[in-house]
């Protein structure tokens, strides 16, 4: 089972390069830029074939190490 | 001679460089701020070393889009030198002026050391003032600073004598003991084809004064200086 | 806008952390129940981090004046004259708690928040320290605590390009609920130039710059309660994140600015954000304050006034103007693109208006805020004297001893944490961490910076005033063992529960032996911070008053480090060693044992070996120095012999005993001579009454101690390197 987690802060944390990513689109000429946050994509291949025990794991990986729950939150895709 | 530094916002070895600059050169370079793209006509262009952007997103590649940086792309194409220190060496090869780029370092983690560096060849303008082989010790501090590009970019800058340094231990040897970042073939800084642009990771303005622990670095500066006096 | 619905109940107030008698005094100062903005604002200032109210009647007592003494405590950062026009601004502070939360952002942020109250005086920040206290290394949470503090630190100073250059890694178990994580900072001024907090000039404009204000940092307690209903947990952080970008750019920005006359007044908003800086700028001046909060910039939609006030967002400046010169300002923060706004006046009511949405959100009198905050003069059980160390037991040969101390996690190689630090930017530091203080070059000029950070928590929990005395004393003889004068302190107090008498005996304890050693050496405090209710489970960390210190030496030539220049060099040992194991690192670490009293610190004796030392080392005769502490001799010498790879051969003062080789008398140092120079400093050293010793020679690479077993460079250098890397690495 292969899956995706997005990790991104959560919304009100500050996010310092989201915000220089965002000044330095609008020098490049991108004005309707309004806001950038930027976060991670992780991809996991796991030994599973039950979408819920997948999730479950994932989900419990997610909170013990792939996503710090103090000013992180996370989404679970699973692919396929 | 005439230099010139760029100043990114972030960049924070701007006055090391010029420190170092003006001992060798006896006055002081221009210091050019990232959005000025109409700065003197000089001789020596350097890109400082520091956090251009706070290194958010990829080391220097916010900064490589800056009309300072335009500019500096079009005058190194006419043949102006083109010293890329750390953060300068990631910006300039996120313009294209150099090939590869910079990566996380292997571990994972920041180092600020000295490193033990072997000159490669000292048939250029930057290190004419050394003798080919010459290991040198000079100061890495980068968290970025694994120089990847692909096997023949690699075999090519070998081939053609564009590998400017690399990191090696005390009596020269290429090691990956003595890899302090994980580049590829321990390639700590390298040339243009033209030979007009270096990049390296290393800080030689860190070791160009007795009372920093050393002057391996100050040779390189004087090269420079004595090349486009 | 829910602050209209919100009952003020002592219940509410508790959650800002006001007692009922506090609330009470809310109510007499006001003639009325305060609103949620307005109790939010007394909870801020009248907590122990802001107001000082259980540790004032003791910081008093501290000596903080001397004729180079510009500034000492009560603004920003303590002021020191060095000559020339010269002055140097620093202080220690602590971010114990955000950092056992958040390791990254918390050890960050703290690194952030005191280069701000450094350059907020006019300061450029040439150096940072860290004094870091982890749990026992065997504890779950260390191994990842010191990793993301590491980081965090290195993240930020790195990023803003502030060499961090000292410091102290330590572990002790009373740390494994609270770790102490005890920033310091030191800038370079121009004297004349020093700029400070009162706000003055009625009518003159009250600025915003740098970061925008979001939800960050906004007291927890009352955020979960059920008056902010929906998604309460998503939509407010605690957590703050540092922008070491944006703090770089703030730093040139403000420099920029100080440079032309348009500043009156400057504050940080450190802690409590907004509401402690604008009040600690009104209430200095003496004057009131109106602020229009929509004018504030916003990182989020419709923040209340309540949180505008009470965020902590990182990276923001507050600073009165000059009438007439907003433009000039803009003009520097726009080039440096950060957020520049006008957002109030001074007036001449005393009181502090705030309004939101066209009404007034706040109606508070400045002076009684400050003046009337509650001071405690909380019940004090002194710490009983520690009952004398009887017979200690040799814990095997000597040879072995050493590579066990060396080997243990306080007196271990700190490498893998200095090599994540820039210690090295702004190409101005002479002597690199590792050894006694650490130095950087007065930018320019001959002129160095000695600094160093110290504390012997074990000393301080079983005698706080020895302890106390003792962490003054090591801070001033590091700097003395470079060639330093040292000048001044600071320091950051970290204690349990001030509500236990028994920690108010330590923290009184502390105090005192910290002012008789600053009156003893001439050394007084410029600037601290205190830290309580470090505590959990009513389990207190050891109490750990963290001095920084710091020193002047006209020529950096003139500086000597740890390392032996050359073979055939003798070893003098300067001080008097009777032997004291008391608290010994030996004890702890070979024995298992944590007793006995810890070394007592003779301070006119401290003074007149430091000041033989160093004139020893200004009039060139000196080629190395090393103070002896933790581990004694033994462990001194191994680290100078480390530091130059090269060995020794020592005797031992009374011969090879475990007391003589490991014990931790204090007042002592190593110098390293030329062969030559010996007699005639012994000969100086009888005239001058201090103490001294023939301790060996340099040379070969082993090191003997006579009779001991001979070791190895490559042993020695195994037993105190591999430590730390392979702990992390575990």
């Amino acid at each position: 089972m292969k899956a995706k987690v997005h990790v991104a802060l959560k919304s009100g944390v500050l996010d310092p390069q989201g915000k220089a990513i965002n000044h330095a689109l609008h020098t490049l000429g991108f004005p309707a830029v309004r806001d950038v946050r930027q976060g991670k994509l992780i991809e996991l291949e796991i030994d599973e074939k039950d979408p819920a025990k997948a999730r479950a794991a994932i989900e419990e990986m997610c909170r013990k190490l792939l996503a710090n729950p103090v000013m992180e939150t996370y989404r679970i895709e699973l692919v396929e | 001679m005439d230099a010139a530094v760029i100043v990114f916002p972030g960049s924070n070895c701007d006055r090391d460089i010029k420190v170092a600059l003006a001992q060798s050169m006896g006055k002081e370079p221009h210091m050019v701020w990232h959005r000025d793209a109409d700065f003197p006509k000089v001789d020596l262009i350097v890109l400082p070393g520091g956090f251009s952007y706070g290194d958010y997103l990829r080391c220097g590649a916010m900064a490589a889009h800056s009309p300072a940086m335009r500019e500096v792309v079009a005058r190194a194409g006419k043949g102006t030198r083109v010293l890329a220190i750390c953060n300068g060496f990631q910006i300039a090869t996120e313009a294209g002026l150099l090939p590869g780029a910079l990566m996380r370092n292997a571990h994972l983690q920041y180092v600020c050391s000295d490193v033990n560096l072997r000159i490669e060849t000292n048939q250029t303008e930057f290190m004419a003032k050394y003798r080919p082989g010459q290991v040198v010790r000079i100061p890495v501090g980068h968290a970025d600073g694994n120089y990847q590009a692909d096997e023949a970019t690699l075999d090519r800058l070998e081939g053609e004598g564009l590998v400017a340094l690399r990191y090696c231990d005390p009596n020269g040897t290429i090691s990956s003991a003595a890899n302090p970042n994980g580049a590829a073939r321990n390639i700590a800084g390298v040339y243009n084809d033209e030979r007009n642009v270096l990049g390296l990771m290393p800080h030689p303005e860190r070791l160009s004064d007795a009372a920093l622990g050393g002057t391996d670095g100050r040779l390189m500066i004087d090269s420079l200086v004595e090349a486009l006096s | 806008m829910s602050k209209s619905v919100i009952e003020i109940t002592p219940e509410v107030a508790a959650s800002h952390g006001l007692k009922a008698d506090e609330f009470q005094r809310v109510v007499e100062i006001l003639g009325r129940n305060p609103n949620l903005v307005e109790l939010g604002i007394f909870g801020a200032m009248w907590s122990e981090h802001c107001s000082y109210k259980s540790s004032k009647k003791w910081l008093k007592r501290l000596p903080t004046s001397a004729p180079w003494v510009i500034c000492g405590p009560g603004e920003n950062a303590g002021v020191i004259d060095i000559g020339d026009g010269q002055a140097v601004v620093f202080k220690m502070e602590s971010h114990n708690h955000p950092s056992f939360i958040e390791p990254y952002q918390g050890a960050a942020t703290g690194v952030g928040g005191i280069m701000r109250d450094v350059f907020t005086m006019g300061a450029r920040p040439i150096a940072n320290l860290n004094a870091l206290r982890f749990g026992e290394p065997a504890h779950p949470k260390t191994r990842m605590l010191v990793a993301g503090v590491v980081h965090g630190i290195g993240g930020y100073g790195n990023c803003v390009g502030v060499p961090t250059i000292g410091g102290e890694t330590t572990f002790h178990k009373s740390y494994n609920g609270n770790i102490l994580v005890n920033a310091m900072t030191v800038g370079l001024a121009r004297a004349d130039r020093i700029f400070y907090s009162a706000a003055a000039g009625i009518g003159n404009p009250v600025v915003y710059v740098g970061s925008k204000t979001g939800r960050d940092g906004i007291h927890g307690a009352v955020m979960a309660s059920a008056e902010f209903d929906d998604k309460s947990e998503e939509k407010r952080p605690t957590v703050q994140v540092g922008d070491p970008f944006t703090e770089k750019l703030l730093i040139e920005a403000c420099l920029e600015l100080m440079e032309s006359d348009a500043i009156i007044a400057i504050q940080d908003m450190g802690a409590a954000g907004l509401t402690s800086s604008s009040f600690e700028m009104a209430s200095k001046g003496g004057v009131g304050i109106e602020l229009d909060l929509d004018l504030v910039p916003c990182r989020e939609a419709r923040m209340t006034a309540y949180e505008i006030m009470l965020s902590e967002s990182q990276e923001r400046m507050l600073m009165i103007l000059k009438p007439g010169r907003e433009d000039v300002a803009r003009q520097v923060f726009e080039k440096w693109e950060l957020d520049f706004a006008v957002i109030g006046r001074v007036t001449d009511t005393g009181r502090m208006i705030l309004k939101k949405d066209g009404q007034v959100a706040a109606d508070l009198p400045v002076a009684p805020l400050a003046e009337k905050a509650p001071m405690y003069d909380r019940p004090v059980q002194m710490t009983p004297k520690p009952a004398p160390l009887g017979d200690v037991p040799a814990a095997g040969d000597i040879a072995d001893c050493l590579l066990k101390l060396l080997a243990s996690p306080d007196l271990s190689k700190k490498d893998w944490v200095w090599r994540q630090y820039d210690h090295m930017v702004m190409a101005d530091t002479v002597i690199r961490p590792g050894g006694d203080a650490s130095m950087v070059r007065v930018h320019g000029t001959r002129k160095a910076l000695a600094v160093t950070t110290d504390c012997t928590p074990r000393y301080c929990f079983a005698d706080p005033e020895e302890g106390g005395a003792q962490a003054v004393a090591e801070t001033w003889r590091n700097i003395t063992a470079t060639g330093a004068k040292p000048l001044a302190i600071t320091d950051c107090m970290n204690f349990g529960n001030p509500e236990r008498p028994e920690i108010m005996g330590q923290f009184a304890g502390c105090i005192e032996g910290m002012r008789k050693a600053c009156l003893a050496l001439d050394y007084p405090v410029v600037s601290g911070n205190v830290s309580l209710y470090n505590e959990t489970n009513g389990q207190g960390v050891q109490p750990t008053p963290s001095i920084g210190g710091v020193g002047l030496i006209d020529d950096w030539a003139k500086a000597v480090q740890i390392a032996p220049k050359a073979d055939g060099e003798v070893l003098v040992l300067i001080g008097e060693t009777k032997g004291h194991l008391g608290q010994s690192l030996y004890l702890r670490e070979l024995l298992g044992r944590e007793d006995g009293p810890p070394p007592p610190v003779d301070l006119s004796a401290e003074r007149r070996n430091g000041d033989f030392v160093r004139a020893e080392i200004l009039a060139g005769r000196v080629k190395a120095c090393h103070d002896v502490s933790d581990g004694g001799i033994a462990v001194a010498v191994a680290e100078m012999c480390l530091a130059a790879g090269r060995g020794a051969e020592a005797g031992l003062p009374g011969g090879l005993g475990h007391a003589v080789a490991f014990g931790e008398d204090q007042g002592r140092y190593i110098l390293s001579i030329a062969a030559g120079e010996a007699a005639a400093l012994l000969d100086r050293a009888a005239k001058s009454g201090v103490p001294a010793a023939r301790l060996g020679q340099v040379g070969g690479d082993r090191l003997t101690f006579q009779g001991a077993r001979a070791i190895s460079l490559h042993d020695l250098r195994r037993a105190h390197e591999s430590w730390l890397p392979n702990y992390m690495a575990g």
